[in-house]
């Protein structure tokens, strides 16, 4: 029998413990889906052109392969979202007579090892009729372009829209009307580990186990076999370690659905690993957005109105379970961020190109919509000749809770004081003197401001309200204790890599009075865990969390119940710490693990007053969160070549209480990371005839060790009432706003010029194009 | 991701070398030194040999010497070898300046300064380098040997005038006066990429002016090479800010630059203004 006494009574929630995902991680011992052996592996033939008709298929003999007329009874992977005059297009597995995009799978081809699926696949022929692509979302908006799928008229496939009452009438109330056009390239997430999927089909139950890197375990098996047509009880699905997502293993691969019909069809096991180029290629893009946004501003400076357009290019198809609604519906609904306006007007189209369909990726839309807002608010700074905080000052929300124009509930945040503790913190007034004597010596340094709202952990009623036909949103834990003392809760969140098993083990350890060491947790296989929706749009944390501690109350109000039976002592009178049942102002005291064992093996004492074992189930479905923060990041432009140094980045930062510092911490490195990234340096490139040119990480370039500058966290922690366990998610604010910054540096830096760059990535080729077009360069460079 | 099929061949010296590319470079063989650059052309099939010769276990190769007024620098000899100076004075300085430029740790331990003059991508920096002191190569094959000078070895984008059954045994660099001046500098998206442009400069300063002064350009022109109308602007100067900056203008005017979907022929000049100056404010004592 296990005595939990280690902690001595210490509250664990707060402290940075080391994460447990760990030892295994960093020793080499993970497991991830490409370590699985095959009999069969699977390598896939991709078009090369963008769009086409498919004629001939022709293959070596005896060569195995699958193509979409071996697929007929596969139903096409078909997202549905009933409101937003939304089109439901279908994605067949295989391409089926026609490729949309380059990169779309037109047959899986499979053989005895991986190296020789890879030679038959190269013998493949494929005839394609080409077609002319479209790339841009523009040009698919245009009059008379062609259809990328037939029942989507004019290519859009998702429109909404938002008008509040009277916005005329406010608009014309102006002082001043501050204009940007801000457009996000292309992206992908580019998780360490590509994609990867086995299948294997068991002859003695007839149930197939597929092991995949999937953020979502549940609704992969949902959706292959409502696909497939087949139970669900006869699909395990495995999510082992995973090597990040970011949202690009959320969406359902049609190369998972293939894997499981072929590993039925050969009674067998079949494997499929991703390479780079195919990730880059054709898993899922992200961004790609185009914001026209005006703002309304009084005389004082305040904003009344906004007004915007967004255009988000979502590729071919629309990804499962989201739909490709989901970019620009959220940036619909959060287009004003932390802002308090009344008045807005907004029109968000989801246009379809005969690209790589998208995905959610870490910000979902926020990344875009608060550099265009954020440049918004800079020019009007501009405009007014004040500081551009002091602008913020002048518009950020701060009572509570706060309904914006579009009818989201903000909940208690700090929006103004983590701005005032970036400025304090990052000394605004002397960066500005340090700024005036660098431009002396034809140096440019520039400061970037960006205050933002993250959503967070919000449950059905916020993807109802998006009219989704699977509206994600709730979680369960399963939580035990076993007979040797054991705690295991079992958990619908799917982690890969947020450090969840560590943070949650530290909720439950101080409800139950165990110490975390002895709490297992359990996720990522559809065999063990209850039916949840996996792990993205930072909720695990909140949901997961919060129906822990929900299973972790009723486990402890029934130790505290036997506690009190076999101490003869009240249940109110009864504490638990340390592993012990403690009579509070007695010595007397029983330690958990007899209280377990007598749950499981001396019911009978109880009289029937305890139900045997020791299971509880917790399920959290809240309405969701706010976290909020304000980044800061400094850099310098080299006027020569347009090249952007990073010299600092400051994060405040209020995710509510934080469970564990160091995970909290690390999540805001890793988000603003990519988010530097997304600033300067990854853009996924077509070129006119849908050829891909980002296609390797020599082109495709995410910042590494050395374009990332030091970190300056600052936290605040406003309890709210939102959550119960007053954790707010942070799991994307970091990737939200630091785009944001940076853009606004870099334009603070070059403020002398009187250029705009409102464009991301701010490569240095535009950035230099820029400074050329405003004439105002010096002819002589410096002699540094 | 997984090369096309091929045979390894293991030669043990030069002689099996020339050989083995003999028999099997008609049938498309090829030289596998380091494999920094071949093989990752290999596993996207963009490169397919289906012979590779393998230089690694052939010994002596690595050999990196002076012999007379030169610098000999074995086929073999791997970038890390130049991470400490090789030799005293001022080459060893600057070669061990340079290698740092070079992609990052883990390749420069494998990869090879004569692989990169063979592979001949025209951002390589040991291509600049080869082109700005004026290597000579020393080039074996069954037929015998030959010596070319780097301007006749470098013919374009990844393309060079070995003949298919040729091997590039060794690379000589002319030693540097003890008074020679050099600065390098590269500009890169993120450290450790190709460069988008760079410029190597080495000049000696007699009396307070420039002479001898050599201005080489690599990733703006489909190969990297000395740019004599920049060397005009400077020999016989004093350095000043003035001169860097028309030395650098005279470099952007006379180069052919490559262009890219990303990239245009200004911004390349741009780059290149920039590089020339900048590496000559570093060659200042």
């Amino acid at each position: 029998m296990t005595a939990h006494t280690k902690g001595s009574g210490t509250t664990w929630v707060g402290r940075s413990l080391r994460r447990v995902e760990d030892p295994a991680l960093v020793t080499g011992q993970g497991r991830f889906t490409a370590d699985l052996p095959a009999v069969h592996w699977v390598r896939f033939v991709r078009s090369s052109v963008a769009a086409g008709t498919i004629g001939s298929i022709t293959a070596p003999d005896g060569a195995g392969i699958v193509t979409a007329a071996d697929l007929k009874s596969l139903k096409p992977i078909r997202p549905m979202l009933s409101k937003f005059n939304y089109v439901a297009v279908g994605q067949p597995i295989l391409a089926d007579g026609v490729v949309r995009f380059t990169g779309e799978a037109i047959a899986a081809v499979y053989a005895r090892g991986k190296d020789e699926a890879e030679d038959i696949a190269e013998l493949i022929e494929v005839e394609i009729a080409e077609t002319s692509p479209l790339i841009d979302a523009i040009d698919a908006l245009a009059d008379g372009a062609p259809l990328v799928h037939a029942e989507a008229t004019g290519n859009v496939i998702v429109e909404g829209r938002i008008v509040t009452p009277g916005f005329d009438e406010v608009w014309k109330t102006a002082h001043t009307i501050i204009r940007v056009d801000g457009r996000s390239r292309r992206q992908n997430a580019t998780p360490m580990e590509a994609r990867a999927g086995h299948a294997a089909f068991d002859a003695s139950t007839g149930r197939v186990t597929l092991t995949c890197t999937t953020q979502m375990p549940h609704l992969t098996r949902t959706a292959v076999c409502d696909i497939i047509g087949m139970p669900e009880s006869d699909l395990r699905v495995v999510a082992p370690d995973v090597g990040g997502g970011f949202g690009q293993k959320m969406s359902l691969a049609p190369e998972y659905v293939l894997l499981v019909w072929l590993a039925r069809k050969l009674r067998s096991s079949v494997a499929w690993t991703e390479d780079r180029r195919e990730n880059l290629i054709a898993s899922f893009h992200s961004r790609d957005q185009h914001v026209e946004l005006e703002g309304a501003f009084d005389k004082g400076g305040k904003l009344l109105a906004l007004r915007g357009d967004i255009v988000a290019n979502v590729g071919a198809y629309s990804c499962f379970p989201t739909t490709s609604g989901v970019e620009p519906l959220m940036a619909l609904a959060e287009l004003p961020g932390p802002y308090d306006v009344r008045a807005y007007h907004c029109r968000s189209r989801g246009v379809l190109t005969h690209t790589c369909p998208m995905a959610p990726y870490r910000g979902v839309s926020r990344p875009v919509i608060t550099f265009v807002l954020e440049r918004l608010m800079d020019k009007a700074a501009a405009f007014f000749a004040i500081e551009p905080t002091e602008l913020r000052r002048r518009n950020l929300i701060d009572t509570f809770p706060y309904t914006s124009a579009t009818g989201l509930v903000f909940d208690d945040g700090s929006y103004k004081a983590t701005m005032e503790m970036a400025i304090a913190a990052i000394d605004l007034r002397s960066f500005r003197k340090q700024q005036q004597t660098a431009r002396e010596n034809g140096r440019y340094l520039g400061i970037g401001f960006a205050t933002f709202s993250e959503r967070t952990g919000y449950g059905t009623p916020a993807f109802a309200a998006r009219g989704m036909a699977i509206s994600p949103g709730f979680e369960t834990v399963h939580l035990s204790i076993d007979p040797s003392g054991f705690v295991e809760a079992r958990i619908g969140s799917s982690p890969h890599g947020q450090g969840l098993r560590t943070s949650l083990a530290q909720i439950i350890a101080d409800e139950i009075g165990i110490d975390p060491e002895f709490i297992k947790v359990v996720h990522g296989d559809t065999d063990r865990s209850p039916y949840g929706w996996g792990t993205f749009a930072s909720r695990s944390l909140v949901l997961s969390g919060g129906a822990s501690l929900i299973a972790a109350q009723k486990i402890r109000a029934k130790l505290v119940k036997m506690a009190g039976h076999m101490l003869e002592a009240a249940p109110e009178d009864i504490t638990l710490q340390a592993g012990s049942a403690h009579v509070i102002g007695t010595d007397r005291s029983i330690t958990i693990a007899t209280l377990v064992r007598a749950a499981y093996h001396q019911v009978h004492i109880f009289n029937g007053e305890i139900e045997p074992g020791m299971t509880e189930t917790g399920t959290y479905d809240p309405s969701g969160t706010f976290s909020n923060a304000c980044h800061v990041a400094l850099v310098e432009v080299d006027i020569d070549t347009g090249r952007v140094e990073m010299k600092k980045f400051l994060v405040a930062e209020d995710a509510g209480l934080i469970i564990n510092p160091m995970i909290a911490d690390g999540q805001v490195h890793g988000g603003v990371a990519q988010g530097i990234g997304n600033a300067l340096l990854e853009e996924i490139i077509y070129d006119e005839t849908g050829n891909i040119l980002s296609s390797t990480l020599a082109d495709f370039l995410p910042p590494t060790s050395r374009e990332i500058p030091e970190i300056e966290l600052h936290h605040i922690e406003t309890l709210t009432g939102n959550s119960i366990t007053k954790a707010k998610g942070l799991g994307e604010g970091g990737a939200i706003g630091a785009p944001a910054a940076v853009i606004s540096a870099i334009n603070d830096a070059l403020s002398p010029f009187g250029v705009s760059i409102d464009e991301m990535p701010a490569t240095p080729q535009r950035i230099r194009a820029a400074l050329r077009s405003s004439g105002k360069l010096p002819s002589h460079g410096r002699f540094a | 991701m997984k090369p096309a099929p091929f045979t390894r061949h293991v030669p043990k010296t030069i002689d099996e070398v020339v050989s083995a590319l003999a028999e099997f470079a008609p049938q498309d063989g090829r030289i596998l030194a380091g494999g920094q650059s071949l093989v990752p052309i290999m596993a996207f099939r963009m490169a397919r040999p289906t012979h590779l010769i393998d230089i690694n276990e052939v010994e002596g190769l690595d050999r990196i010497a002076i012999d007379g007024d030169y610098l000999s620098i074995g086929a073999r000899a791997r970038h890390g070898a130049f991470h400490k100076p090789v030799i005293d004075g001022v080459l060893g300085k600057l070669l061990a300046f340079v290698v740092s430029h070079i992609a990052h740790y883990p390749i420069r331990m494998r990869g090879t300064f004569c692989g990169s003059l063979a592979h001949a991508d025209p951002s390589s920096e040991w291509c600049l380098v080869a082109a700005t002191l004026g290597a000579q190569l020393v080039v074996k094959s069954v037929r015998g040997e030959r010596i070319v000078a780097v301007e006749d070895f470098l013919e374009g984008i990844m393309s060079t005038s070995l003949a298919e059954d040729e091997f590039l045994a060794e690379a000589r660099l002319p030693l540097l006066p003890a008074d020679t001046q050099f600065g390098f500098y590269e500009f890169s998206r993120r450290a450790g990429d190709f460069a988008m442009a760079a410029a190597l400069v080495t000049y000696r300063l007699v009396d307070g002016v420039i002479v001898d002064a050599h201005v080489g350009i690599g990733g703006a022109e489909d190969r990297p090479r000395r740019i004599a109308e920049a060397e005009a602007v400077l020999n016989g100067q004093a350095p000043s800010p003035d001169l860097f900056v028309a030395a650098g203008e005279a470099a952007a005017d006379a180069v052919e630059p490559l262009e890219d979907i990303l990239t245009t022929a200004e911004y390349r000049c741009d780059l290149v203004r920039a590089v020339t100056r900048r590496a000559l404010e570093r060659s200042l004592p």
